[in-house]
């Protein structure tokens, strides 16, 4: 009973990151029909920068309180990587807006590869130590059962982000302007909408997410390198799926369940599988899932409800 | 054939004849030439040749049939993997390489159509994902499988594979004539994998303008008006995925028995991005797009790790990009760059549906189209 509330909760808590991260995918393809490879890289940047601005702290003002630390490591990250999406956005997909299908993906890719590649040379191979700036001293709130407050503060956070996200997009005028540009970009653009601002946006609060996403998913791990957010950013795609592509309430359900099923699937498929494979195997979980559910239910769990797309 | 003719700068368009006679021949000297530069340029090459095999099979999935594969290099494990097991010392079982050649490709062949059910209802952009899944899948499977059965010796590979022996005749021994003459193994290996490059060559060439390769390029441009015609699309992108695997297969059969160990990390997905990079980079779709740009993206890497890593020493003082560095910046900054800026490759496609002959003969009116034969 102890492993079954674990391993739920470690679902929780990974699951609330993928749902931040799948918001971005969703919010890009729900506008633009791109499926925005590079966004696990900006997770990966946002780590990383955090990583960097946490040191450099340290060394300047050691006597910081690591929450005032965390917050200004964790702003200077959602600034850097707000940058870098809308100079994707602006550089590479503005032009590929009208192109043929597959080019937009190959761009995607290579711009996902050239991240990757950048931050290898800024930071080294190496795998970095993640500070560990709120306490890891884990909590009993049943005996057996643990939760570290970071775990904690990822699941509260991650659930502000969202609420915060679903008033923006559904009680704000921009929120408004999103929605019809998801719709339709020539009758937005023809009511007044300046789509291109909409779609940097977009980009824009995507990244921003992912800045958040990646210092959590850091934090739970306590490391950090270049390629640290392939990993995620595919699974994040496959919960974006799950929940049915465009679709923001569904990112954040798709996130959750990939999360659960994830952990329950890496604890028990040693017993189901009578020990041919073990825990080795967590990741192929989001691959047949993805799989299952673009062959059986193409339109994912919640379906695609067009008005609310964003 | 045609296609890489009239692509040599200048002489293709003026003189086709002597524009495939020059690639004949440096196809021929090519070996010798590198070999005044060191032993390690012809294992380039050889290599080069085996990322060429490769980008022609891609190309038959992604260029010609329009379905983004992004776990190709899966193809290229099952094949090296086949050869691997039915060759080395880890079960101790030495077939002979006529056999598992064909078996090895039978199997690649066999994992595309296991990839090609599950994804044919699936549009463009998520393909590519699915693709990319079953590429990871297969990597972890191979990472893995060691325990509890030792099946594919999990990150430390596969060792000693028996080199390619045809019919008695083993590729991995220098031929000795007289005294001090002696032709070097690599030299064997890269004239095998040139005559096996050439035959895809004009097999994928033949295809194209079969009435498979028509269907493929009606299914490409409009998959519902090609239903309409009368198309079956579901064999025919079965029929991709399984003919692309099947050259991914040799290819991987043929690299495992050279270089002699297999291991996952040759199968990673950084490869088969470069793979689609190099079909990109050439032209989607064009045969000779593909021939080029493997070629050009195999030899600059280590174009650049011979001129960059010194130049670098001698400006910095130490090394700033390593090598591998440079490849992965190299393939990505070519794949974004020919995307916005010439993104139907260096060289072209030409649409190009039917014989050369019914051609001409149905469109007498239209002008003579240069360097066709």
């Amino acid at each position: 009973m102890e492993t079954l509330i674990q391993q739920f909760i470690n679902g929780l808590v990974i699951g609330s990151v993928y749902a931040l991260i799948a918001l971005g995918y969703t919010m890009v393809y729900g506008i633009l029909g791109l499926i925005n490879f590079a966004h696990g890289d900006v997770l990966m940047v946002g780590a990383l920068v955090a990583l960097q601005t946490m040191l450099f702290l340290m060394g300047m003002a050691p006597g910081m309180s690591p929450l005032v630390m965390l917050a200004i490591a964790l702003a200077v990250a959602m600034v850097i990587c707000m940058l870098l999406g809308f100079t994707m956005e602006r550089l590479a997909y503005r032009r590929l807006r009208n192109a043929p299908r597959l080019a937009p993906l190959i761009t995607a890719i290579g711009v996902s590869f050239l991240l990757q590649t950048l931050a290898m040379i800024i930071w080294g191979r190496n795998y970095h130590t993640f500070p560990q700036l709120l306490s890891t001293t884990p909590l009993q709130p049943i005996p057996g059962v643990f939760v570290t407050p970071v775990q904690i503060a990822i699941v509260v956070v991650s659930a502000l982000l969202m609420v915060g996200l679903l008033l923006l997009v559904n009680r704000t005028r921009i929120g408004r302007a999103m929605r019809a540009t998801a719709e339709n970009h020539r009758v937005a653009s023809l009511m007044g909408v300046d789509t291109n601002a909409v779609i940097a946006l977009t980009f824009v609060i995507g990244a921003a997410l992912a800045a958040v996403a990646g210092v959590m998913f850091a934090s739970n791990y306590g490391i950090a390198h270049y390629g640290m957010g392939f990993m995620p950013g595919l699974k994040a795609f496959t919960a974006a799926v799950l929940g049915g592509i465009g679709n923001l309430g569904g990112a954040m359900l798709g996130g959750v369940v990939l999360g659960l099923v994830e952990s329950f699937g890496a604890g028990y498929i040693e017993h189901l599988t009578f020990g041919f494979l073990n825990s080795s195997y967590q990741d192929i979980f989001a691959f047949i899932i993805l799989g299952l559910v673009l062959i059986f239910r193409p339109t994912g769990l919640l379906g695609e409800r067009v008005s609310d797309r964003a | 054939m045609n296609e890489l003719v009239a692509a040599v700068p200048w002489l293709g368009k003026r003189n086709p004849t002597a524009a495939r006679w020059l690639i004949i021949l440096v196809a021929i000297a090519a070996p010798f030439i590198a070999w005044q530069f060191g032993r390690s340029w012809v294992r380039i090459l050889d290599f080069a040749l085996l990322y060429m095999m490769l980008a022609l099979g891609l190309n038959l999935v992604v260029g010609f049939a329009g379905l983004l594969d992004l776990g190709y290099i899966a193809f290229y494990a099952v094949g090296a993997y086949t050869f691997a097991f039915l060759a080395s010392p880890h079960f101790d079982v030495h077939l002979p390489f006529w056999v598992i050649l064909p078996l090895g490709a039978a199997f690649a062949a066999l994992a595309g159509v296991m990839l090609g059910f599950p994804v044919l209802r699936l549009r463009g952009d998520y393909l590519a994902i699915v693709t990319l899944g079953f590429g990871e899948i297969v990597r972890i499977f191979m990472l893995n499988l060691n325990y509890p059965v030792n099946i594919t010796n999990g990150p430390q590979g596969i060792n000693m594979i028996d080199p390619i022996n045809l019919f008695g005749w083993d590729l991995s021994r220098n031929i000795r004539i007289g005294e001090d003459f002696t032709i070097h193994s690599l030299f064997l290996y890269y004239y095998f994998f040139l005559a096996a490059v050439v035959a895809s060559i004009i097999f994928i060439q033949r295809l194209q303008i079969s009435r498979i390769g028509r269907a493929w390029a009606a299914m490409r441009d409009d998959e519902l008006a090609a239903k309409a015609i009368g198309i079956n699309t579901r064999d025919m992108k079965l029929l991709a995925f399984a003919l692309g695997a099947t050259f991914g297969g040799v290819a991987g059969a043929l690299f495992g028995a050279f270089q002699g160990f297999v291991s996952p990390e040759s199968f990673s997905l950084m490869e088969s991005i470069a793979v689609l990079t190099m079909v990109v980079f050439g032209g989607m779709g064009n045969l000779a797009g593909a021939v080029v740009g493997a070629f050009v993206l195999a030899l600059l890497p280590e174009l650049l790790r011979d001129v960059a890593v010194p130049l670098q020493q001698t400006l910095f003082g130490h090394v700033l990009l390593d090598p591998e560095v440079l490849r992965m910046l190299l393939l990505s900054l070519a794949m974004i760059l020919m995307m916005l800026l010439r993104p139907a490759g260096m060289i072209p496609a030409r649409a190009r549906y039917c014989h050369d002959h019914h051609l001409s003969h149905h469109l007498n009116n239209t002008p003579k189209r240069e360097a066709a034969k």
